[in-house]
């Protein structure tokens, strides 16, 4: 816990000069070009092998994720983009028979987020995650926002402080504001998907997962999520999971395509879906399969 | 086009048949439990006043009452829900979210199904053999709890396990992934999501167990008895007594069947007076164990 503290520390002061001189090596290998415009890597991919018991669900993945930035994964059902995204709050350790290879390296502070050795329960409180359906607990609107806080033992006043900023960065508060108290079941999906944004922001994690994060809701609350990403980049760098395309196109700046386990083409989302270097990847785009 | 509606008409017909199989197959239970009930409520209505719920059992059936027996029942009650909730609950939570699969627990959670269907009488001569002889418990309060304890042991932790398996996976992850300890996602989310069920399970178990004579038989419970058990409450320094665990004691039903065995017909009817106060009992604790899983499932709904 206190390595987070100080690596969040780190980061507002001094960190960021240093951030920007590491350059992505999986970056530099796709696409040189676009490197050099490159910010800091956030977290590095390495060599990332999965296994759920005998079957490979990852193989050799090499990505480096730049700083505040959005990095979309997209790729047919199954292709482990996903598995991929759950690495990184280390949540497959839940699950029995689930074996990870490599390294996944967080940025500045260096420290291996798949290493056995690392503290999953501190990752999950540095990494926030997102999920597929809005998965809000059964508790009032403000018991949810806080329930991060309160793992952390903060005071009463610094969790209604943080709490109100989360709910406003998650574009919420004035829909909630007069109504904390309130289930937050009696919110709608789209409020309901805000509420877990806002849940995973009010301990300012240095990353934020999305697993699918507008599947099951309607156009309208799928284009306040997709605005609140957009915003979201500069406090925060943002990896998400999507199966729309346009989706990815719209919100990410880099986009990572993978097929059957394995990457098949890293590079900046415009040059991806304007023209992609590989075959597949356009068949994909494409709608060719999938 | 005729044969068609021949068809229809056919299967029309069957449902219909099944329709009327179905009402008469319900009604047997419901007539049978109405007949019953009525049939306690014309023989023990009469008898149920103040004094028989005030009165020790006598040799005279119109002097006796059942204070000495339902006294018996709250305490026995009292100390197995003290007994089997906390070691079920515990043992629920740890088999559904501690615990790895693998053939041990898989062997334990089988033999917790079983341990469920093992006869009632069983459980007396085990606890006749380990509470009373080995233990020294005596045949007393503590022991009578502690053997409908262990009786109603599996059906705890089975509801347990049932109403922690309604909640969602998607609640478990999202309560991991703000960074939970198992610890913090049981007492925080899984115990007070779950709480509806197996409140409700608990509920059905002691409603079980209010009713058992044959383990407590066994045990060596009193089946006629006129004297209470000491106060757990005392006006001295500490206050509190635990003395009353340890002092014999007598339930509802087993002073009916005591009562049911005489040839004297008057006792019949005390019997059914007994027979009242217990299905009393028992409904209105099924009656709250409806009321909480209500009001939870208004709260929560996955």
């Amino acid at each position: 816990m206190a390595e987070a503290k100080m690596d969040r520390q780190d980061r507002t002061r001094g960190g960021r000069a240093e951030e920007r001189t590491r350059t992505p090596v999986a970056v530099q290998q796709s696409d040189a070009r676009v490197a050099a415009s490159h910010p800091a890597t956030k977290a590095e991919v390495q060599s990332l092998n999965f296994f759920y018991g005998k079957l490979q669900a990852l193989k050799d993945i090499n990505i480096a994720f730049p700083s505040n930035r959005v990095t979309a994964i997209i790729g047919p059902s199954g292709c482990g983009k996903s598995t991929l995204l759950r690495c990184f709050n280390r949540i497959h350790d839940l699950y029995p028979d689930t074996r990870y290879e490599g390294r996944i390296t967080l940025q500045p502070s260096g420290v291996n987020i798949i290493d056995p050795a690392t503290d999953p329960v501190e990752m999950r409180m540095r990494i926030g995650m997102v999920f597929q359906k809005p998965n809000a607990f059964p508790k009032s609107i403000f018991e949810n926002v806080a329930f991060g806080l309160r793992l952390l033992g903060e005071k009463r006043s610094v969790i209604e402080e943080k709490a109100e900023r989360a709910l406003r960065s998650a574009a919420l508060w004035d829909e909630v504001k007069d109504r904390l108290k309130e289930s937050a079941y009696a919110l709608s999906g789209g409020q309901q998907q805000r509420l877990c944004i806002a849940r995973a922001l009010a301990t300012d994690p240095e990353m934020l997962l999305f697993d699918e994060p507008t599947s099951a809701l309607d156009p309208i609350a799928t284009a306040r999520i997709e605005e609140l990403i957009l915003t979201l980049k500069e406090q925060v760098t943002i990896i998400i999971v999507t199966h729309n395309m346009q989706q990815a196109a719209r919100v990410s700046d880099d986009t990572a395509f993978l097929y059957l386990g394995e990457l098949v083409e890293f590079s900046r989302t415009t040059k991806m879906f304007e023209n992609p270097s590989n075959k597949l990847t356009e068949e994909y785009i494409t709608g060719h399969f999938g | 086009m005729s044969d068609f509606r021949r068809i229809i008409a056919k299967r029309k017909r069957q449902d219909f048949v099944f329709n009327i199989v179905g009402i008469v197959c319900t009604l047997v239970g419901i007539v049978t439990l109405g007949a019953l009930l009525f049939n306690l409520l014309s023989d023990g209505l009469a008898r149920l006043d103040w004094t028989f719920l005030t009165s020790f059992p006598s040799r005279f059936a119109a002097r006796a009452g059942i204070l000495s027996s339902w006294v018996g029942t709250l305490l026995i009650m009292f100390v197995t829900a003290c007994a089997a909730v906390p070691l079920g609950v515990a043992a629920g939570v740890y088999l559904e979210e501690y615990a790895r699969r693998n053939w041990v627990t898989n062997l334990i959670e089988i033999n917790i199904a079983n341990l469920a269907g093992v006869p009632s009488i069983i459980y007396g001569l085990m606890a006749l053999g380990l509470l009373v002889y080995q233990f020294r418990l005596g045949q007393s309060i503590l022991t009578g709890g502690l053997t409908l304890a262990f009786l109603i042991l599996p059906i705890v932790i089975v509801a347990t396990r049932e109403a922690l398996r309604t909640i969602p996976q998607g609640i478990r992850e999202a309560a991991y992934a703000l960074g939970s300890t198992k610890w913090q996602v049981v007492r925080h989310h899984l115990l007070p999501y779950s709480v509806g069920g197996t409140m409700t399970g608990i509920i059905i178990a002691l409603s079980r167990a209010i009713g058992e004579t044959a383990p407590l038989i066994t045990i060596g419970a009193l089946t006629f008895i006129a004297f209470l058990p000491p106060s757990p409450v005392k006006s001295a320094p500490p206050f509190v007594s635990s003395e009353w665990l340890f002092s014999p004691f007598s339930v509802l039903p087993i002073q009916m069947f005591n009562w049911v065995s005489r040839p004297d017909q008057d006792f019949v009817v005390n019997a059914a007076g007994a027979g009242l106060v217990l299905i009393i009992v028992t409904l209105s604790l099924n009656a709250v164990a409806i009321l909480i899983r209500y009001r939870v499932r208004k709260r929560i709904k996955w």
